[in-house]
Protein backbone atom coordinates (compact mmCIF):
# COMPACT_ATOMS: atom_id res chain seq x y z
CA UNK A 1 0.00 0.00 0.00
CA UNK A 2 1.06 3.56 -1.19
CA UNK A 3 -1.53 5.41 -0.14
CA UNK A 4 -1.86 7.56 3.14
CA UNK A 5 -5.06 8.75 2.27
CA UNK A 6 -7.70 6.47 3.88
CA UNK A 7 -11.54 6.62 5.55
CA UNK A 8 -11.66 6.67 8.92
CA UNK A 9 -14.93 4.11 10.30
CA UNK A 10 -14.08 2.19 7.36
CA UNK A 11 -14.90 -0.99 8.97
CA UNK A 12 -14.50 -4.42 6.90
CA UNK A 13 -12.99 -6.96 8.31
CA UNK A 14 -10.84 -7.65 5.39
CA UNK A 15 -9.70 -3.89 5.93
CA UNK A 16 -6.70 -4.83 8.17
CA UNK A 17 -3.22 -2.72 8.12
CA UNK A 18 -0.81 -3.76 6.06
CA UNK A 19 1.78 -5.68 7.83
CA UNK A 20 5.16 -4.55 8.98
CA UNK A 21 8.09 -6.01 7.87
CA UNK A 22 9.70 -8.86 10.02
CA UNK A 23 12.93 -6.95 10.54
CA UNK A 24 10.69 -4.39 12.48
CA UNK A 25 11.93 -4.33 16.15
CA UNK A 26 11.81 -1.08 17.41
CA UNK A 27 8.54 1.29 18.16
CA UNK A 28 8.98 4.47 18.62
CA UNK A 29 6.60 7.21 20.35
CA UNK A 30 5.18 10.93 19.54
CA UNK A 31 2.03 12.53 21.31
CA UNK A 32 0.17 15.15 19.52
CA UNK A 33 -1.62 16.67 22.58
CA UNK A 34 -4.49 19.55 22.00
CA UNK A 35 -7.97 20.42 22.83
CA UNK A 36 -10.89 19.42 21.36
CA UNK A 37 -11.17 19.88 17.67
CA UNK A 38 -7.67 21.24 16.69
CA UNK A 39 -6.80 18.56 14.34
CA UNK A 40 -5.04 15.78 15.99
CA UNK A 41 -6.81 12.96 14.39
CA UNK A 42 -6.31 14.89 10.72
CA UNK A 43 -2.34 15.17 11.51
CA UNK A 44 -2.09 11.43 12.57
CA UNK A 45 -3.95 10.76 9.35
CA UNK A 46 -1.89 12.81 7.08
CA UNK A 47 1.26 11.10 8.00
CA UNK A 48 0.06 7.51 8.72
CA UNK A 49 0.75 4.78 7.06
CA UNK A 50 -2.52 3.12 7.94
CA UNK A 51 -6.04 5.22 8.58
CA UNK A 52 -6.34 6.54 12.53
CA UNK A 53 -7.26 3.19 14.48
CA UNK A 54 -8.41 4.18 18.04
CA UNK A 55 -8.48 2.51 21.29
CA UNK A 56 -8.46 3.36 24.97
CA UNK A 57 -7.23 2.71 28.18
CA UNK A 58 -8.96 2.06 31.29
CA UNK A 59 -7.25 2.57 35.08
CA UNK A 60 -9.89 2.23 37.72
CA UNK A 61 -8.78 3.78 41.24
CA UNK A 62 -10.40 2.25 44.30
CA UNK A 63 -12.75 4.05 47.44
CA UNK A 64 -12.09 7.41 45.68
CA UNK A 65 -15.67 8.48 45.96
CA UNK A 66 -18.04 7.55 48.52
CA UNK A 67 -21.45 7.39 48.31
CA UNK A 68 -23.51 9.08 50.71
CA UNK A 69 -26.70 7.07 51.14
CA UNK A 70 -25.03 4.02 50.66
CA UNK A 71 -21.97 4.57 52.42
CA UNK A 72 -20.07 2.58 50.11
CA UNK A 73 -17.03 3.34 48.58
CA UNK A 74 -17.25 3.29 45.10
CA UNK A 75 -14.82 2.86 41.96
CA UNK A 76 -14.11 5.28 39.74
CA UNK A 77 -12.96 4.06 36.46
CA UNK A 78 -10.68 6.74 34.64
CA UNK A 79 -10.68 6.17 30.46
CA UNK A 80 -8.82 7.91 28.06
CA UNK A 81 -9.58 7.15 24.45
CA UNK A 82 -7.06 8.38 21.84
CA UNK A 83 -6.49 7.38 18.32
CA UNK A 84 -2.99 6.76 16.75
CA UNK A 85 -1.04 5.93 12.79
CA UNK A 86 2.17 4.80 12.34
CA UNK A 87 5.14 5.33 10.03
CA UNK A 88 7.84 3.05 8.57
CA UNK A 89 10.64 4.79 9.35
CA UNK A 90 13.24 2.35 7.83
CA UNK A 91 14.00 -1.61 8.21
CA UNK A 92 13.75 -1.07 12.41
CA UNK A 93 11.97 1.51 13.07
CA UNK A 94 8.60 2.07 13.49
CA UNK A 95 7.30 5.41 14.57
CA UNK A 96 3.77 5.57 16.43
CA UNK A 97 1.94 8.70 16.25
CA UNK A 98 -0.84 8.82 19.10
CA UNK A 99 -3.37 11.91 19.11
CA UNK A 100 -4.90 12.42 22.66
CA UNK A 101 -6.90 15.31 24.06
CA UNK A 102 -4.89 16.95 26.58
CA UNK A 103 -8.13 17.06 29.62
CA UNK A 104 -7.30 16.02 33.01
CA UNK A 105 -7.87 12.26 32.88
CA UNK A 106 -5.60 11.87 30.28
CA UNK A 107 -2.11 13.45 32.38
CA UNK A 108 -3.85 10.70 34.47
CA UNK A 109 -2.32 8.09 32.22
CA UNK A 110 0.59 9.53 31.08
CA UNK A 111 2.90 7.34 32.46
CA UNK A 112 1.62 4.08 31.83
CA UNK A 113 0.95 5.05 28.18
CA UNK A 114 3.58 7.69 27.06
CA UNK A 115 6.78 6.54 29.66
CA UNK A 116 9.18 6.10 26.86
CA UNK A 117 7.91 8.60 24.31
CA UNK A 118 10.40 10.92 22.03
CA UNK A 119 8.66 13.90 22.94
CA UNK A 120 5.38 15.58 22.22
CA UNK A 121 3.64 18.32 19.58
CA UNK A 122 1.39 20.70 21.31
CA UNK A 123 -1.01 21.42 18.20
CA UNK A 124 -3.15 24.82 19.17
CA UNK A 125 -5.95 26.70 17.59
CA UNK A 126 -5.23 30.69 17.42
CA UNK A 127 -8.21 31.24 17.88
CA UNK A 128 -8.38 29.12 21.07
CA UNK A 129 -4.88 29.74 22.97
CA UNK A 130 -6.32 29.03 26.24
CA UNK A 131 -7.09 25.47 25.99
CA UNK A 132 -3.51 24.46 25.21
CA UNK A 133 -1.91 25.93 28.61
CA UNK A 134 -3.21 23.31 30.63
CA UNK A 135 -0.99 20.44 28.23
CA UNK A 136 2.33 22.67 27.98
CA UNK A 137 1.91 23.11 31.92
CA UNK A 138 1.70 19.05 32.35
CA UNK A 139 4.09 18.63 29.73
CA UNK A 140 6.95 20.90 30.97
CA UNK A 141 6.15 19.97 34.88
CA UNK A 142 7.04 16.53 33.19
CA UNK A 143 10.18 17.47 31.83
CA UNK A 144 8.92 15.83 28.70
CA UNK A 145 10.30 17.98 25.58
CA UNK A 146 7.69 19.61 22.99
CA UNK A 147 7.17 21.83 20.16
CA UNK A 148 3.92 24.23 19.45
CA UNK A 149 2.39 23.53 16.30
CA UNK A 150 -0.37 26.52 15.17
CA UNK A 151 -2.86 24.50 13.43
CA UNK A 152 -4.45 27.10 10.25
CA UNK A 153 -7.54 27.43 10.50
CA UNK A 154 -8.01 30.18 8.59
CA UNK A 155 -8.38 33.03 11.03
CA UNK A 156 -6.89 36.33 11.94
CA UNK A 157 -3.40 35.87 11.21
CA UNK A 158 -1.05 35.73 14.69
CA UNK A 159 2.33 36.85 14.91
CA UNK A 160 5.09 34.00 16.46
CA UNK A 161 5.30 36.61 19.22
CA UNK A 162 1.80 37.33 19.82
CA UNK A 163 1.37 33.34 20.32
CA UNK A 164 4.64 32.87 22.10
CA UNK A 165 3.13 35.63 24.73
CA UNK A 166 -0.13 34.72 24.96
CA UNK A 167 1.27 30.95 25.58
CA UNK A 168 4.11 32.04 27.93
CA UNK A 169 5.91 30.19 25.94
CA UNK A 170 9.64 29.42 27.15
CA UNK A 171 12.45 30.82 24.77
CA UNK A 172 13.78 27.50 24.05
CA UNK A 173 10.10 25.76 23.02
CA UNK A 174 9.92 25.76 19.24
CA UNK A 175 7.04 27.39 17.53
CA UNK A 176 5.87 26.52 14.21
CA UNK A 177 3.08 27.09 11.80
CA UNK A 178 1.27 24.40 9.87
CA UNK A 179 -1.71 23.00 8.15
CA UNK A 180 -2.47 19.49 9.62
CA UNK A 181 -4.32 18.67 6.66
CA UNK A 182 -0.98 18.65 4.83
CA UNK A 183 1.12 15.72 4.61
CA UNK A 184 4.21 17.84 4.16
CA UNK A 185 3.43 20.05 6.83
CA UNK A 186 2.73 17.75 9.13
CA UNK A 187 5.84 15.55 8.51
CA UNK A 188 7.71 19.17 9.20
CA UNK A 189 6.64 19.74 11.97
CA UNK A 190 7.57 16.31 13.38
CA UNK A 191 10.90 16.89 12.09
CA UNK A 192 11.30 20.21 14.04
CA UNK A 193 10.15 17.83 17.02
CA UNK A 194 13.51 15.39 16.25
CA UNK A 195 15.75 19.01 15.65
CA UNK A 196 14.40 20.24 19.18
CA UNK A 197 15.59 16.58 20.76
CA UNK A 198 18.96 16.83 19.06
CA UNK A 199 19.60 20.37 20.47
CA UNK A 200 17.85 19.60 23.45
CA UNK A 201 20.29 20.23 26.77
CA UNK A 202 21.07 16.81 28.52
CA UNK A 203 19.07 17.51 32.24
CA UNK A 204 22.12 17.95 35.37
CA UNK A 205 19.50 17.07 37.56
CA UNK A 206 15.76 14.61 37.33
CA UNK A 207 13.36 17.33 37.68
CA UNK A 208 11.44 16.54 41.08
CA UNK A 209 8.25 14.08 40.70
CA UNK A 210 4.83 16.70 40.72
CA UNK B 1 -18.82 11.29 14.93
CA UNK B 2 -20.26 8.01 15.98
CA UNK B 3 -16.86 5.89 16.18
CA UNK B 4 -17.10 2.94 18.63
CA UNK B 5 -15.36 3.23 21.42
CA UNK B 6 -13.61 0.00 22.11
CA UNK B 7 -14.23 -1.31 25.42
CA UNK B 8 -16.59 1.44 26.50
CA UNK B 9 -20.02 -0.52 25.95
CA UNK B 10 -18.15 -4.01 27.65
CA UNK B 11 -19.46 -4.99 31.04
CA UNK B 12 -16.94 -5.42 33.90
CA UNK B 13 -18.01 -9.06 33.82
CA UNK B 14 -17.05 -9.32 30.09
CA UNK B 15 -13.44 -8.04 31.23
CA UNK B 16 -13.00 -10.44 34.18
CA UNK B 17 -13.98 -13.25 32.05
CA UNK B 18 -11.16 -12.48 29.43
CA UNK B 19 -8.46 -12.42 31.47
CA UNK B 20 -9.87 -14.94 34.38
CA UNK B 21 -9.84 -12.36 36.86
CA UNK B 22 -5.97 -12.05 36.82
CA UNK B 23 -4.13 -8.95 37.98
CA UNK B 24 -2.05 -7.46 36.23
CA UNK B 25 1.11 -8.78 37.49
CA UNK B 26 3.87 -9.42 34.50
CA UNK B 27 1.92 -7.58 31.96
CA UNK B 28 4.12 -4.22 32.68
CA UNK B 29 6.60 -5.13 30.37
CA UNK B 30 4.96 -4.36 27.60
CA UNK B 31 4.64 -1.06 26.29
CA UNK B 32 2.24 0.69 23.87
CA UNK B 33 4.70 -0.29 21.32
CA UNK B 34 6.50 -3.39 22.18
CA UNK B 35 6.25 -5.06 18.97
CA UNK B 36 4.18 -8.39 19.55
CA UNK B 37 5.50 -12.00 17.11
CA UNK B 38 3.28 -14.98 16.94
CA UNK B 39 5.98 -18.27 18.05
CA UNK B 40 2.89 -20.64 16.68
CA UNK B 41 -0.17 -20.77 15.11
CA UNK B 42 -3.48 -20.91 16.89
CA UNK B 43 -4.62 -24.62 18.56
CA UNK B 44 -7.93 -25.56 18.52
CA UNK B 45 -9.37 -24.75 22.00
CA UNK B 46 -7.38 -21.63 22.76
CA UNK B 47 -9.61 -18.84 24.27
CA UNK B 48 -10.62 -17.19 21.32
CA UNK B 49 -8.72 -13.35 21.74
CA UNK B 50 -5.26 -15.60 22.28
CA UNK B 51 -5.86 -17.65 18.95
CA UNK B 52 -6.81 -13.89 17.63
CA UNK B 53 -3.71 -11.91 18.50
CA UNK B 54 -1.22 -14.81 17.29
CA UNK B 55 -3.16 -14.99 14.23
CA UNK B 56 -2.99 -10.92 14.10
CA UNK B 57 0.70 -10.87 14.89
CA UNK B 58 2.31 -13.55 12.15
CA UNK B 59 4.14 -10.26 11.18
CA UNK B 60 5.44 -7.59 14.33
CA UNK B 61 2.61 -6.11 15.45
CA UNK B 62 2.65 -3.19 18.15
CA UNK B 63 0.26 -3.73 21.50
CA UNK B 64 -1.83 -0.76 20.34
CA UNK B 65 -2.83 -2.22 17.13
CA UNK B 66 -3.62 -5.40 18.77
CA UNK B 67 -5.78 -3.80 21.24
CA UNK B 68 -7.09 -1.41 18.67
CA UNK B 69 -8.01 -4.43 16.93
CA UNK B 70 -9.67 -6.74 19.34
CA UNK B 71 -11.49 -3.78 20.63
CA UNK B 72 -9.94 -4.03 24.41
CA UNK B 73 -8.35 -1.66 26.62
CA UNK B 74 -4.88 -2.00 26.34
CA UNK B 75 -4.30 -3.11 30.09
CA UNK B 76 -7.04 -5.93 29.42
CA UNK B 77 -4.82 -6.65 25.97
CA UNK B 78 -1.34 -6.81 28.56
CA UNK B 79 -2.73 -9.59 30.64
CA UNK B 80 -3.60 -11.45 27.46
CA UNK B 81 -0.35 -11.00 26.35
CA UNK B 82 1.43 -12.11 29.62
CA UNK B 83 -0.38 -15.74 29.16
CA UNK B 84 1.11 -15.94 26.02
CA UNK B 85 5.03 -14.76 26.44
CA UNK B 86 4.59 -16.80 29.63
CA UNK B 87 3.76 -20.16 27.54
CA UNK B 88 6.25 -19.13 24.77
CA UNK B 89 3.21 -18.62 22.30
CA UNK B 90 4.97 -14.78 21.72
CA UNK B 91 7.96 -13.38 21.39
CA UNK B 92 8.06 -9.01 22.50
CA UNK B 93 10.19 -6.94 21.01
CA UNK B 94 10.43 -4.11 23.24
CA UNK B 95 11.36 -0.08 22.57
CA UNK B 96 15.10 0.26 22.47
CA UNK B 97 14.38 3.77 23.39
CA UNK B 98 13.72 4.47 27.59
CA UNK B 99 10.71 2.64 28.62
CA UNK B 100 9.05 -0.06 30.70
CA UNK B 101 8.52 1.13 34.11
CA UNK B 102 5.78 3.30 34.91
CA UNK B 103 6.32 7.06 36.49
CA UNK B 104 10.05 7.34 35.04
CA UNK B 105 10.17 10.67 34.49
CA UNK B 106 11.24 11.85 31.16
CA UNK B 107 14.63 10.43 29.55
CA UNK B 108 16.18 11.99 25.87
CA UNK B 109 16.39 9.33 23.60
CA UNK B 110 19.67 7.99 22.10
CA UNK B 111 21.08 9.99 19.49
CA UNK B 112 21.84 7.09 16.68
CA UNK B 113 17.82 6.40 17.23
CA UNK B 114 17.08 10.09 16.97
CA UNK B 115 19.35 10.65 13.74
CA UNK B 116 17.53 7.22 12.49
CA UNK B 117 14.12 9.13 13.05
CA UNK B 118 15.18 12.34 11.45
CA UNK B 119 16.35 10.37 7.81
CA UNK B 120 13.13 8.08 7.77
CA UNK B 121 10.58 11.25 8.25
CA UNK B 122 12.78 12.99 5.25
CA UNK B 123 12.73 10.45 2.92
CA UNK B 124 8.55 10.20 3.42
N1 LIG C 1 -9.14 24.78 7.98
C1 LIG C 1 -8.55 23.77 8.58
N2 LIG C 1 -9.32 22.79 9.08
C2 LIG C 1 -8.72 21.76 9.72
C3 LIG C 1 -7.31 21.69 9.85
N3 LIG C 1 -6.99 20.59 10.55
C4 LIG C 1 -8.16 19.99 10.84
N4 LIG C 1 -9.20 20.67 10.33
C5 LIG C 1 -10.62 20.34 10.44
O1 LIG C 1 -10.99 20.52 11.80
C6 LIG C 1 -11.91 19.52 12.21
C7 LIG C 1 -11.40 18.79 13.44
O2 LIG C 1 -10.23 18.07 13.12
P1 LIG C 1 -9.84 16.71 13.87
O3 LIG C 1 -8.59 16.23 13.27
O4 LIG C 1 -10.99 15.78 13.95
O5 LIG C 1 -9.53 17.29 15.31
P2 LIG C 1 -9.22 16.47 16.65
O6 LIG C 1 -8.25 17.29 17.41
O7 LIG C 1 -8.82 15.08 16.33
O8 LIG C 1 -10.64 16.48 17.34
P3 LIG C 1 -11.16 15.63 18.59
O9 LIG C 1 -10.52 14.28 18.52
O10 LIG C 1 -12.65 15.59 18.41
O11 LIG C 1 -10.77 16.41 19.81
C8 LIG C 1 -12.09 18.59 11.02
O12 LIG C 1 -13.29 18.96 10.35
C9 LIG C 1 -10.87 18.88 10.16
O13 LIG C 1 -11.13 18.66 8.80
C10 LIG C 1 -6.53 22.75 9.28
O14 LIG C 1 -5.30 22.77 9.35
N5 LIG C 1 -7.20 23.75 8.66
MG1 LIG D 1 -9.61 13.27 17.05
Amino acid sequence: MDSAISEQGADRPDDRPPALRSTADNGLKIVIVGGFGVGKTTMVRSVSEIRPLNTEETMTKAGEAVDDTAGVATKTATTVAFDFGRITLDAHNVLYLFGAPGQERFWFLWDRLFSGTLGAVVLVDTRRLADSWYAIDRLEHHGTPFVVACNDFGGPAHTPEQVREALDLPEGVPLVFCDARSRESSKDVLISLIQHLQAYPAPLTPEPAP
Amino acid sequence: MSRRRPGRDDSPDRLYTLTGGRSSSGSDVFDLVTLIVAECDPVPGMQSEHAAILRMSRFPTAVVEIAAELELPVSIVRILLADLLGTGRISARHPRTAHGSAHSSYRLPDPDILEQVLVGLRNL
